[in-house]
């Protein structure tokens, strides 16, 4: 039985084609896939993720616990609203998953992990709670809902449709965020554009769904929610990043505090090991399409760090196939490599990313 | 979902349409193309080509996956819709119209061992159960 968000009825409506998503129902594309994430670029367009856990940790001195138990340092958060995104790592330096941390008050911090781990995050949390800081109350919120709408033109529209919400709102940097009414508003986002994601009760969901689309705001799927955040030059976890990869090999080395002397897990692992991979961007030369899995041919490789595409895809701003792999770190930037798709080797070149910011292409 | 009644189809999903000069004429169908979604790259099969029957000729990637496409029948490719290299979108757009490559046939009474329209529904309805 797959497991529902409370819009998935709103979803079939719009004639969506759905998919089995880690065992969740979603929206996969509502037509056409190009054209929502077109719509996001240029536009704005929404996407249900109320598949993401909310998790709220309450009691006193919330902080303290979080400072061991992520690899971003919390203490960054010094004002009410402000958020970090941090890897949350296993003793061996392996992520168990990566998420979002608001700072609401010294005895309220709010989390939104994916989906797919979400279970296994409560219980790791739960663990550490039971061990650090057994006062502490882990609340998932499966009472709320949240949908990120996301586009030059979407806060604009959220304000449109939420009046009121902009005075709250219209200051907000990346990665802050407000309360207004029964909605939580952040500026947060997983497209690589500007935008909101907006966390309210799960039976108000429907209603504001319905009011974001009469405003304009286009319904994108999954599947264009995973070429935009492939172009923003962000991680999935599960495709990207593992229990068997640390942030370091991950791209994700500027969400990792290890100078400050505060300890957390996973940090004396990341201190011993030596780096071997790095996570680089590929954008595909020859035509065809990369995908996840391929083999990256290049000249530094030994048998036992053999390159490989950890998400790859068709990039509909480009009009190429670009890709994120994970390849020797004696690779440079501007290299050429092989991509070993089905029986041929395709050229590939090694570029910086995020191919795609604010609706610019950067490579 | 209405199938073109004058063609002819394979269980993997391609359309054959019979020529009066004896050549056929090859695409995939409204089921396929909805399967894959948005189609972005095709890798059309070079002319001249001699093809055994349901072999594998072309690759047509969408923004989903990549997926084969065979030859229904066994025979010499004559002609490729190069146009669908720069635009291959059309095959999301007009499936029945947006025809893959020529054929011609070693033997034209194969043509009777493919699905009817019927047939297809039928074959359809079975794989989604």
């Amino acid at each position: 039985m797959l497991k529902i968000t409370p819009l998935n009825q709103a979803h079939r409506d719009m004639n969506a084609k759905m998919v089995d998503f880690g065992g969740w129902d979603m929206p996969l594309h509502y037509g056409s896939q190009l054209d929502e994430h077109h719509k996001v670029r240029q536009d704005a367009g929404m996407f249900d993720v109320s598949h993401m856990l909310v998790v709220d940790i309450e009691g006193e001195n919330v902080r303290n616990f979080l400072r061991q138990l992520t690899a971003n340092n919390v203490d960054k958060l010094t004002v009410s609203g402000k958020a970090i995104y941090t890897c949350m790592l296993n003793p061996d330096g392996g992520i168990i998953d990566d998420l979002i941390i608001y700072f609401l008050s010294e005895s309220w911090f709010r989390l939104v992990v994916n989906a797919g781990t979400a279970d296994k995050d409560i219980a790791w949390i739960t663990l550490q709670r039971d061990q650090a800081a057994p006062d502490l109350e882990i609340k998932p919120r499966r009472d709320l809902a949240m949908i990120a709408v996301q586009g030059p033109n979407a806060r604009a529209k959220v304000w449109q449709v939420i009046s009121g919400a902009q005075t709250v709102t219209e200051n907000l940097k990346q990665f802050q965020s407000a309360t207004f009414d029964q909605y939580f508003i952040a500026r947060t986002g997983y497209t690589g554009e500007d935008g909101f994601e907006i966390i309210l009760p799960a039976n108000e969901a429907v209603a504001f769904w319905k009011k974001l689309y009469a405003a304009g705001v286009a319904p994108a799927g999954l599947g264009a929610r995973d070429t935009l955040r492939l172009e923003a030059g962000m991680n999935l976890y599960g495709q990207d990043m593992d229990e068997a990869t640390n942030p370091l090999e991950s791209g994700l080395a500027w969400t990792v505090d290890l100078k400050s002397e505060r300890d957390f897990i996973g940090k004396q692992a990341l201190l011993q090991t030596a780096i071997k991979r790095q996570l680089v961007g590929l954008l595909l030369l020859d035509k065809g399409v990369l995908r996840s899995h391929q083999k990256v041919m290049t000249q530094h490789n030994q048998s036992e760090c053999e390159g490989e595409i950890t998400s790859g895809g068709f990039s509909p701003t480009l009009n190429q196939s670009i890709a994120l792999a994970r390849v020797p770190v004696q690779v440079a930037i501007g290299e050429e490599v092989h991509v070993l798709i089905r029986d041929k080797k395709l050229a590939a070149k090694v570029v910086k990313y995020p191919f795609v910011r604010n609706g610019q292409i950067l490579i | 979902m209405s199938i073109p009644t004058q063609l002819k189809y394979t269980k993997s999903h391609e359309w054959v349409k019979s020529e009066s000069d004896g050549t056929v004429t090859v695409g995939i169908t409204q089921h396929a193309q909805e399967l894959l979604g948005d189609m972005v790259f095709v890798e059309l099969p070079k002319i001249g080509r001699i093809l055994a029957q349901k072999e594998e000729c072309i690759v047509v990637e969408s923004v989903k996956a990549a997926a084969d496409v065979y030859s229904p029948l066994a025979g010499e490719v004559i002609a490729v819709n190069s146009e669908l290299e720069s635009s291959p979108e059309k095959i999301n757009q007009d499936p029945y119209h947006a025809w893959l490559f020529k054929l011609k046939p070693a033997n034209i009474a194969d043509l009777e061992s493919l699905l009817d329209a019927q047939g297809y529904e039928k074959a359809l309805e079975s794989e989604a159960h």
